[in-house]
């Protein structure tokens, strides 16, 4: 199957983000309140590691596997947008301490509360498409 | 054995995390998650409300499958590769948190005093978790991203607007912890 292949990057993913505690409420709690520096060296390490990546994608020495130049899509632009939508997440991710990526993780570890979780962040995206017309961007 | 047993360390992690990244691309698709939660709304008939929704989702397919293995890896994770649950916190941490009325903090992954399934009979209980969904949903959308879109992608390619999304992460999640917490807890 074509995207088997996505089924095993995504377990990869899963192991990781458990076995680094990343999914840990705790985690976030301590990164906000800078009393630890675990999330800091994740996140940065990942950055780090991803910025000579990415030259290497831009300069064309990692190509994909079918030998194609790999290109980044640029974000959208636009302050409100991202800063504030940034913010809005931000309140959500302090206090669930997951981000979406880790919901599902939790999800795996048979958290049922996290459900609810879930349920809401798909309210959410539900809600910014009903109105993504009318918001500033 | 020890790396079955412990957990990892960050400069493990870190990396670890930009090579899924690597994959994702190496395969032709991009590193996020957030998407997804429009792809659900997509699936589940959104498009009847808002033409914002009228999207192909089969196009995004192997997403869906990405999510499903991040679910495949927590279980994988739970069942087999976390024999302890206790998260090794700062001292400070664990008192501070006592004050706010979060006993036993570290001993598992997620705090009982908001993901034990009683406060789902509760409305306070479930209105946190609501309302945490609710920003992350609204919040990653409207920003175009979330901590593996804009945080890890949008910054290893040194690109403003994940600048400005990251900074705004770090504004709510700061407003949250230190003012808004005292209030909720």
């Amino acid at each position: 199957m074509k995207n088997g292949k996505f089924l095993i990057i995504g377990i990869l993913f899963g192991i990781i983000l458990s076995k680094s505690e990343v999914v840990s409420w705790y985690r976030i709690y301590e990164m906000f309140k800078f009393q630890s520096f675990h999330m800091y060296g994740v996140i940065g390490s990942a950055v780090g590691v991803g910025v000579i990546l990415m030259q290497l994608f831009k300069r064309g020495i990692i190509k994909d596997f079918q030998g194609n130049p790999i290109n980044v899509k640029p974000k959208k632009k636009g302050f409100i947008r991202t800063f504030v939508g940034g913010s809005i997440f931000g309140l959500g991710w302090a206090l669930a301490g997951a981000c979406p990526g880790p919901i599902f993780v939790l999800i795996g570890h048979g958290a049922v509360t996290i459900l609810i979780v879930l349920l809401g962040a798909i309210l959410g995206a539900f809600i910014f498409g009903l109105l993504s017309k009318k918001l500033p961007s | 054995m020890e790396f079955i047993s412990e957990p990892w360390p960050w400069y493990v992690a870190g990396p670890a995390i930009t090579f899924i990244l690597f994959l994702m691309f190496y395969f032709g698709r991009s590193f996020g998650v957030s998407t997804n939660l429009e792809t659900f709304c997509t699936i589940g008939g959104a498009g009847k409300f808002s033409d914002y929704f009228k999207t192909d989702w089969k196009a995004r397919k192997w997403s869906l499958i990405f999510v499903v293995g991040i679910i495949l890896g927590g279980v994988i994770s739970s069942e087999f590769l976390m024999p302890s649950q206790a998260i090794d916190l700062n001292p400070e941490t664990v008192k501070e948190l006592a004050e706010l009325g979060f006993a036993n903090a570290g001993n598992e992954y997620l705090p009982s005093e908001i993901f034990n399934t009683d406060n789902l009979l509760s409305l306070k209980g479930i209105g946190i978790l609501l309302v945490a969904g609710l920003c992350i949903g609204f919040g990653t959308r409207y920003a175009g991203g979330c901590t593996s879109g804009h945080a890890i992608t949008g910054l290893s390619s040194l690109q403003l607007p994940s600048l400005v999304a990251v900074i705004g992460f770090f504004a709510g999640g700061l407003l949250m912890v230190w003012f808004l917490f005292p209030l909720i807890f």
